[in-house]
């Protein structure tokens, strides 16, 4: 760990590999403790989730989707966070999902804990109630959950429980969703859709631009520890030039990812890059950029 | 927005019961009724779908439903090919919809799918061209409309009416697709006391949410119910930790003559099969004059005609 850091790591992660042994995790903890390194994890109980597609919740129980209880996430993080309180590992706790999880976060923060947290843009504006369709396109790892979890994410997005705001980018074959729900596999294309999802968060919610913009640069850029994310003179020119009030669709016409298994197809986005700068130099232009 | 319901309101897929207004299901109930006679007579066939395609696309195995359905197809005049399709690993979406292109191909007009994924009906409607209607026969936990509306006939042909009506369903919830599409016949239609009885580990979450009583004791559910129907426990329960052991499910929740008692002098049992006789329900019960069992076989057949007949209607012929 030590080594790969001197390598220019910046965290340790199973990514969304199941952590299954907590013996394996005490000893990950006391480890990057030693030299003052964190771990991302994304805490879903395997055991719980076995087998779900869907949130367990009124929805999938009406359309007999095997669901995945909040409880394996709340379970999952209380394992953490008691690991995390023991060892004093700085961890980062991806693609939290529930109400209660976000609460016990929120505890967490409050009693001193090196803790950060990140949600997915999908998770911010969906919910259970938009399965009914048995679109795969909805099926997502962690489940979209219920309209309460849904508003108590977009509400910790304010308060500053959450610390970051992530697309959770999972571009999967449309063959692989071109199947029905159950059998799909999880995940959906969302880089392209990260800046118009948050900036469509902070107008329904009244939050100022430069906070929402925060949530997509300088704060995971500090969790990860890179100097990044902020205009400052002698800082790096790593720069986005963006149109708040650009009206696009979402389609496959205008993604650039060939990913287009999205849950927002055809849905009106506010909001388009027109340039990407890197270092100073443009890299990436959008087609009919001013 | 339901996507099994024409501008106009008439049936142009059956999916689920979950939506369906009062008016279609009173509408499939008589013209179930007026099917009746149908296999009474000595020709045991009326044209109304002469010339028609349709397949019984079986992704799962099914004994009543497959057969009632060629029956009632064949009683129309249609002409019916039946595909058993093993379930197996490699029956993936993509070969379903290969599947469902080449049956297309040879100018199907119906499809009857039994799939054990949950929306698999759906997913096929939505790929279909628009003058071919999708039957839904069951699909996972979800839904198995045919079903419940051969339920709410045989309820309605014992009972007469849905308005007075306790109807107790006692089992595996959880799993069922049958129960699911019984409890939204049963609200739908009026019924004003619908009752799961089962234990927590057989109930979805939230199942309060479709209009149902929940009971986790077999004698207070069966109080006073006019209408039993019970559920098929699979074996497989026993092994995800959901239950202790079969004889203990039919020890608290199985249906014997004793417990039948509890409910009206007068309550009529159904299920939707296959049973496991001592397991959910004990033979002496299962084989009693309470038991409407068989009849709900029998009624399968004009409801079966029904659908198809009414789905027919709604295309151009
Ligand atoms: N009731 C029912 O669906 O039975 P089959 O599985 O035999 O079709």
């Amino acid at each position: 760990m030590a080594e790969l850091t001197e390598a220019g790591c910046r965290a340790f992660t199973q990514a969304d590999a199941p952590m299954t042994d907590n013996q394996v995790l005490l000893r990950a903890m006391e480890y990057a403790s030693t030299f003052g390194l964190s771990l991302w994890l994304r805490p879903q109980d395997v055991s719980l989730a076995h087998g779900g597609v869907a949130h367990d919740g009124a929805v999938a129980s009406r359309l007999g989707l095997p669901g995945i209880p909040a409880l394996a996430e709340t379970v999952a993080l209380a394992t953490i966070l008691q690991l995390a309180r023991e060892t004093g590992a700085r961890v980062h706790l991806a693609r939290l999902s529930t109400s209660e999880g976000l609460a016990m976060v929120r505890a967490a923060k409050a009693q001193g804990l090196a803790v950060t947290c990140d949600v997915a843009s999908p998770h911010v504006h969906l919910s259970e109630n938009d399965l009914i369709s048995f679109d795969s396109h909805l099926h997502l790892v962690p489940p979209l959950r219920s309209l309460r979890d849904r508003d108590a994410i977009r509400e910790a997005l304010r308060d500053g429980t959450i610390d970051a705001l992530c697309s959770d980018h999972t571009p999967v074959d449309e063959d692989v969703k071109q199947v029905p729900f159950g059998e799909s596999a999880p995940g959906a294309s969302g880089v392209e859709l990260l800046l118009p999802l948050t900036l469509k968060w902070a107008r329904e919610m009244d939050v100022p631009l430069m906070q929402a913009i925060g949530l997509i640069s300088w704060k995971p850029a500090q969790i990860l520890g890179v100097p990044a994310g902020t205009l400052a003179v002698g800082g790096w020119a790593d720069l986005c030039v963006f149109d708040e009030a650009a009206e696009w669709i979402v389609g496959p016409r205008t993604l650039t990812s060939q990913g287009n298994n999205t849950p927002f197809l055809n849905h009106l986005m506010l909001g388009r890059v027109h340039y990407t700068l890197i270092d100073g130099h443009i890299d990436f232009e959008a087609p009919h950029s001013p | 927005m339901n996507p099994q319901l024409t501008q106009d309101g008439r049936l142009r897929h059956l999916l689920t019961l979950d939506g369906l207004p009062r008016a279609t299901l009173m509408e499939i109930l008589d013209t179930a009724e007026s099917f009746m006679d149908v296999g009474e007579r000595e020709v045991k066939k009326v044209p109304l779908l002469r010339g028609k395609s349709i397949f019984n696309l079986f992704f799962e195995p099914s004994t009543r439903t497959r057969t009632t359905f060629e029956i009632a197809a064949k009683r129309l005049s249609a002409d019916v090919v039946n595909l058993n399709i093993a379930t197996s690993s490699q029956t993936k979406g993509e070969a379903i919809l290969d599947t469902v292109d080449n049956l297309a191909a040879m100018h199907a007009d119906m499809f009857i799918v039994r799939h054990s994924q949950s929306g698999a009906a759906h997913f096929i409607a939505r790929h279909v061209a628009p003058h071919i209607s999708v039957v839904n026969a069951g699909d996972g936990r979800h839904a198995h409309p045919t079903q419940g509306l051969l339920d709410m006939f045989t309820i309605r042909r014992f009972k007469g009416a849905f308005h007075n009506l306790t109807v107790g369903i006692v089992g595996d919830v959880l799993h069922s697709r049958v129960a699911r599409s019984q409890i939204h016949a049963l609200t739908t239609l009026g019924v004003p006391e619908v009752r799961v009885i089962a234990p927590k580990t057989l109930l979805p979450a939230g199942v309060e949410q479709m209009g149902v009583k929940v009971f986790h004791n077999l004698d207070a559910g069966l109080a006073g119910c006019d209408v039993v129907i019970m559920l098929r426990l699979q074996n497989e329960r026993m092994k995800g930790a959901r239950l202790p052991s079969a004889q203990e499910y039919f020890k608290f929740f199985g249906l014997t003559s004793e417990k039948l008692a509890l409910a009206k002098p007068d309550a009529i049992v159904m299920h939707p099969g296959p049973m496991n006789r001592g397991v959910e329900i004990d033979s002496e019960v299962a084989d009693g004059p309470q038991s409407v069992i068989l009849p709900q076989v029998t009624y399968g057949i004009a409801v079966r005609m029904a659908v198809m007949a009414l789905l027919a209607g709604g295309t151009a012929a």
